[in-house]
């Protein structure tokens, strides 16, 4: 009988790989369900087996089934290894998704699954957490924090129980990863807790992921009733989120596990010392806790060996919006901004030029082509004014306007807010009323005919007489005093960085806001 | 893995204010703390089982959960309505969540927002005069390279343009 294999991924079920693996299975074919591969243009992809080598085609549809097994469709692609798009990745972390089965635990174990835990427990705590130092990994949820560094925080707090947590509440937009591995590689995560749970002297562990992606959530709970016998005597739970992104933020998402509200608690105390129900936990990102099976089964120099100043390793980079070769791409840091936008992610699907790409999700800088020479880098993108998040880059071809972007990214914030802060909670709400105005004004702009604040209002006015003014430059200098407060004002990140977002949509883009065209030349780009 | 697309929606449709469903309700609530426990980090899962139950969390409902964990009425409230995913009024027969976020937004999404409110006549975030529909915003499913997208009764959409929202139309309508 003839193996072939379709993914299950959520992307290429939306795709209608359902369907196309009911018809193979209709023509007498041994169908696995894989995750995905990681290149959406190809999907729905199957790839037939024939003397031990896999063979790809794709996109193909249900009614293509003989012409596949009879390898006379016009979409094939031979051994997906070999295609460019994936011989030139360094696939650490998602080496398996795509290849093997997700919940056969007997697949993983084939391809080097469980040697990072078999590694680990041959090892004292101390020795395994040295060993994540050594790597260089750093929290891949987008503060970049070294995870070794927490563990050890946990490793040497007193107190009976400890967990370990894993933020699974993957929110940011033009971020897919934690969703691929979870649905394509469930056991790599279970086996990266598993790692933690002994590093740091922990018996039990919570996944919390969002109700979005229902996929992962039913992957993860069935991989983990697989895996139980193997990981114990550490245990895992699968939290489902219920639709808030500020739960991405570790302090709301404990609280959220506890049954509250996902409010942003204050630090310190750090939840490495008071986390879950006031115990101390490691809190990673998926990506995080799956690079850790590499890292203890092939060492951490090897982890290390690759990378870019400070930022070891490879990061799982996920090319999202209208970008032509759309998908997921494993590479080590130090790769530039233009080449994953141009080179690997081909420009824009609708061939129109790139105007700008947003990079780290709702919360991170809109670039504009004169940056792309940044190279991926927790620091330099920090010193470029914004940041790598989650390695989401989201492209957008000349048809977009940029006030539009920054006020969706004041109004996503005013959306989620847990309300806890004010700057957070009332400044994206009137950040969305002051881009309102400019957005009115910049046709005629600098006119000033927006209407005037009268009685009351006009009143409250009174101390700041300057604020009447309702011209489109006064706004705009009234939304950097608002960007600024929020920025240093916010308890977490969802009021502290969605400035960053709207602030780098005004610098780069002045054009967009009402500004002479010529001002945008004068824009200093530097690094 | 074989997923049913109707993991989400309701087993019993109707509202609980009357006797008969309060009673439903408790011994739904009960059933549930056995399953869940009674300790307050079960509030969580306990909201969703109910609500994937009875197809929304009434308000008749708040003070059974809080007694069953012993936590107060205003806790379980401001539980409820802190997250987007718990209803406190029915949905309509058919939910189509769509994506504003910014991937979609690059691939057209905005329009499509339109379309959709015109194609379902309905406005995103409310639920259709006869029940049929309700149309929401979401906020990325993780599918970012292939949108505009959507999630219909569970089941994801992806390149969603003006023919799959005739589709969608019809789905909703059958």
């Amino acid at each position: 009988m003839t193996r072939v294999f379709i993914s299950r991924d959520m992307a290429s079920v939306a795709l209608g790989s359902d369907s196309l693996a009911a018809a193979f299975s209709a023509a007498g074919c041994d169908v696995v369900r894989t995750g995905s591969r990681g290149l959406f243009r190809l999907e729905p992809m199957v790839e037939v087996e024939r003397d031990g080598e896999r063979s790809g085609f794709g996109p193909v549809a249900a009614e293509d089934v003989s012409s596949v097994l009879h390898g006379t469709h016009p979409n094939a692609l031979g051994p997906v290894d070999a295609l460019p798009y994936f011989a030139s990745q360094q696939r650490f972390t998602f080496a398996r998704c795509g290849v093997i089965d997700p919940l056969d635990v007997k697949d993983y174990a084939a391809h080097d699954g469980w040697r990072g835990l078999e590694a680990a427990r041959a090892m004292a705590p101390q020795a395994v957490v040295d060993c994540v130092k050594g790597s260089g990994l750093r929290g891949r949820g987008g503060a970049g924090f070294p995870t070794g560094i927490k563990w050890q925080t946990v490793l040497d707090a007193q107190g009976g129980d400890k967990f370990i947590v894993c933020n699974a509440d993957e929110g940011d937009s033009g971020t897919f990863a934690d969703r691929m591995l979870m649905e394509g590689d469930p056991f790599c995560l279970i086996e990266g807790m598993a790692i933690a749970g002994h590093a740091v002297g922990a018996s039990r562990g919570y996944i919390y992921i969002r109700s979005e992606y229902p996929f992962a959530i039913q992957a993860m709970r069935e991989a983990i009733s697989r895996a139980s016998a193997i990981i114990a005597p550490f245990t895992l739970e699968v939290r489902e989120g219920a639709g808030a992104y500020v739960c991405g933020e570790e302090t709301a998402l404990l609280d959220s596990i506890e049954g509250k509200r996902g409010q942003v608690r204050a630090k310190p105390p750090l939840p490495a010392l008071q986390g879950l129900f006031g115990k101390p936990t490691v809190i990673n990102n998926v990506l995080s806790l799956a690079a850790v099976p590499f890292i203890l089964h092939h060492g951490a120099e090897a982890y290390a060996g690759v990378g870019f100043g400070r930022s070891r390793g490879t990061m799982p980079v996920q090319l999202a919006g209208n970008v032509k070769n759309g998908g997921l791409y494993e590479v080590g840091f130090g790769i530039t901004l233009g080449e994953l936008v141009h080179d690997i992610g081909g420009g824009t699907e609708s061939g129109r030029p790139v105007r700008a790409v947003q990079v780290g999700g709702p919360l991170g800088a809109y670039f504009p082509p004169s940056m792309f020479h940044i190279p991926f880098d927790y620091e330099k993108f920090a010193k470029a004014g914004g940041l790598i998040g989650h390695a989401g880059i989201t492209v957008f071809d000349d048809t977009v306007d940029m006030a539009h972007m920054a006020r969706f990214a004041m109004e996503f914030c005013a959306v989620e807010s847990c309300g806890k802060c004010t700057p957070c909670r009332i400044g994206s709400t009137r950040g969305v009323e002051v881009l309102d105005k400019i957005i009115a004004g910049r046709s005629g702009a600098q006119r000033g005919d927006v209407s005037l604040p009268t009685g009351l209002d006009a009143a409250l006015y009174s101390r700041a007489p300057k604020l009447k003014d309702a011209s489109v430059s006064a706004q705009t200098d009234l939304l950097r005093d608002l960007c600024d407060t929020m920025k240093f004002g916010s308890l977490c990140a969802l009021g502290g960085f969605t400035p960053y977002p709207v602030l780098s949509a005004l610098d780069y883009f002045p054009e967009d806001f009402g500004a002479p065209v010529s001002a945008s030349e004068d824009a200093e780009v530097s690094l | 893995m074989i997923l049913s697309s109707s993991w989400m929606e309701p087993k019993l449709g109707g509202h609980i204010t009357d006797s008969r469903g309060i009673s439903d309700a408790s011994s739904l609530v009960d059933r549930l703390v056995v399953q869940y426990g009674r300790k307050r980090d079960a509030l969580l899962p306990i909201l969703h089982a109910f609500q994937h139950e009875i197809g929304y969390i009434d308000d008749a409902a708040v003070p059974l959960i809080a007694t069953a964990l012993n936590i107060s009425r205003a806790d379980v409230h401001g539980v409820v309505t802190f997250y987007h995913d718990f209803r406190r009024t029915p949905a309509g027969r058919h939910v189509v969540k769509l994506c504003r976020a910014e991937s979609c937004q690059a691939r057209g999404g905005a329009m499509i927002e339109e379309a959709a409110m015109d194609k379902l006549g309905v406005k995103m975030g409310e639920t259709r005069r006869d029940g049929a529909v309700t149309l929401e915003a979401i906020y990325c499913l993780g599918l970012c390279a292939i949108g505009p997208n959507a999630l219909v009764d569970g089941r994801p959409v992806a390149k969603v343009n003006a023919a799959v929202l005739d589709r969608i139309a019809d789905e909703v309508a059958a």
